[in-house]
Parts: C-alpha cells; sequence; structure tokens
C-alpha cells in the first residue's frame, strides 16, 4: 500500500526474518528458503536493508526482568524547542536511556520529549532521571512508572 | 540458572550484532575461541532459561512505510482492565502499559497507514471507561538501543 520501494519478494524477505531466527549452522539458508530465494539472495538483501535503515538491528534483546533491570519508567520532559535537539542527545548518551525520542504535545499536556529508563530498583531509577534532570537542565518532567506489563511483542509485519 | 562470565560476555555481544553470512555462529565462535556447536547450544541454553526476549531481526518500522504513535488514554480505574484487554487484543498494538498518573494507560500503535491508525483509537476512544485519549506522535527518534551490559 505505502511500501512503493518494496517488492513482493522483499516482503517475503521480511516476513521470515521476523519469525524467530533458526538456532542452527546455516540459518539464513533456513529462512531464504521460507522465503523462496537463494541463501545468497536472501544474504544481499538483508545487507541492503542494514544499509536502508529498514533492519535497526540483527541481535538479540534480553528479557530485562531475567536480568536484574526489574525497573522501567517512561520520562516524559518539558524541553523549550530549540534546546531539543541537544537535551535529546545529552539524555541519548545515558547508557540507562534505551529509548529517546520527540513527540508532540497535546492540550494540557506540555511534554515535548520522551525517553524510557531501566534501573535494577526505584531508587536508582530516580536517581538516573534526577541526574538527567540536572545535566540537560529540565525542570518539568513526568515520570511514568509502570504497574503493569499488559502486552509487549514485536510487530508481525504484512501479515495480511 | 545461573549466568557464568562466559555466559554474559556472549548476551553482551548478541546484543550488539548477529553476523549476516552463511555461518554467523562459527564466525562468533572464532570470536570467543570456542566452536560453532558450543555457541549454538549455549545460546539455545540461554534461551530456554528465559534470558533472550528475541533473538533476530528488529526493523525499523517507519522505514518499511508503517505509521507508528504512542497513545495515552485516562480510564476511569474500575474499567482498567476491559479497556487493557481490548488494546491488547489490536495486533497492531505492540506495547501496552498501566502507568502511575492521570494518564494511567499507555500503548505503542504501528498501522500500515494513517486511515487504520484513526480507525483503531476511535473504537478505543468509545470504549466504556475511556475518559480522554492523547495522540503523541513522533517526529525523531534520537535513540532506540535497547542494550543491557553484563557484568
Amino acid at each position: 500500500m505505502c511500501n512503493s520501494n518494496l517488492t513482493k519478494t522483499d516482503e517475503e524477505i521480511i516476513k521470515a526474518l521476523q519469525e524467530d531466527f533458526p538456532l542452527c549452522e546455516e540459518p539464513y539458508k533456513v529462512l531464504a528458503a521460507r522465503a523462496g530465494v537463494t541463501e545468497e539472495e536472501f544474504l544481499k538483501r538483508v545487507q541492503e536493508f542494514v544499509a536502508e535503515k529498514k533492519i535497526r538491528k540483527m541481535g538479540a534483546v534480553l528479557r530485562h526482568r531475567e536480568v536484574g533491570f526489574k525497573f522501567n519508567a517512561l520520562c516524559a520532559w518539558e524541553v523549550p524547542p530549540e534546546n531539543l535537539d541537544a537535551v535529546a542527545e545529552i539524555m541519548s548518551s545515558h547508557p540507562a536511556v534505551s529509548h529517546c525520542y520527540d513527540r508532540n504535545t497535546a492540550p494540557n499536556w506540555n511534554y515535548n520529549l520522551y525517553t524510557m529508563i531501566h534501573a535494577k530498583t526505584r531508587e536508582e531509577c530516580d536517581s538516573i532521571i534526577l541526574e538527567l534532570s540536572q545535566i540537560a537542565g529540565v525542570e518539568n518532567y513526568q515520570v511514568l512508572y509502570s504497574k503493569k506489563e499488559w502486552k509487549k511483542t514485536s510487530m508481525k509485519y504484512f501479515k495480511d | 540458572m545461573e549466568l557464568s562470565l562466559f555466559d554474559k560476555e556472549l548476551l553482551n555481544y548478541l546484543q550488539g550484532n548477529i553476523p549476516i553470512c552463511s555461518r554467523p555462529f562459527a564466525k562468533i565462535a572464532a570470536e570467543f575461541g570456542t566452536d560453532e556447536e558450543t555457541i549454538i547450544t549455549k545460546i539455545k541454553q540461554l534461551k530456554a532459561a528465559g534470558y533472550l526476549r528475541r533473538i533476530g531481526t528488529f526493523f525499523n518500522s517507519n522505514n518499511l512505510g508503517y505509521v507508528g504513535t504512542l497513545v495515552a488514554l485516562k480510564v476511569s480505574p474500575e474499567e482498567i482492565a476491559p479497556v487493557a484487554e481490548a488494546v491488547n487484543r489490536y495486533p497492531e498494538a505492540t506495547h501496552n502499559y498501566e502507568r502511575e498518573g492521570k494518564y494511567n494507560l499507555w500503548f505503542t500503535l504501528l498501522t500500515r497507514d494513517s486511515i487504520q491508525e484513526s480507525n483503531i483509537l476511535n473504537e478505543i476512544k468509545n470504549l466504556p471507561g475511556v475518559e480522554d485519549m492523547l495522540k503523541l506522535k513522533s517526529n525523531k527518534k534520537y535513540k532506540v538501543n535497547v542494550q543491557f551490559k553484563l557484568n
């Protein structure tokens, strides 16, 4: 629909890639067979997807609760628009920040920068937020602690 | 299962990049001074023990032509469970968290286009108990890098 630069074959390759990565000697050969192309063609296309930034990374994401990072907070910051890039850069450079996005504001909601912060304890999370607030010079913010994870999935693209 | 130093180093490595070549695990094995089979077996164990949420490909949804947004809902407390479950039923809603604060349900939505996005958001807005909705679109992603260094 809006993916004019992706061929039908590309979509098949993406569909194969988004499933679990086969843990065997030649994983890409397995995925290539599912997509109906040769391993060589598949590898070439994957490298191109990385170069075109369609693929962000090939790799693993840990279950952060299991490895000890039990607390996450979404923090919404109110940053003067002219400082947005500079503040975002400071926050992004902090290792506890996994995501840093700008976002539109809404009526009575003036927060325009969002960071996801991970820590081992709530106290550690709070102190990281305070540190970010000080080093970036942002005083107005809201900490949105998670109370319950209702869903956490990876998108399945091109399913219909 | 307790993580050994080798496990932690392997997990740190895997969070970075899986090689894009015919025998990626042989390449990792060479870096760790071991053999391919050991690496594959180890990853299977770590996965079975629940340390890996996902191993594979992470896409940049915008560059695949998808449209994404963060949505904040203000839901009356007694209706939060049915509303959260209704949001969960959309495959397009990928993350959904109950959070402290005035806006108490936060989810991300990824759709093929903005028409589908507004249709879904209209349906959710009309659920019983939904008092307010913020659509918080991003223009710039400064950082997307979920990595936990283990040591």
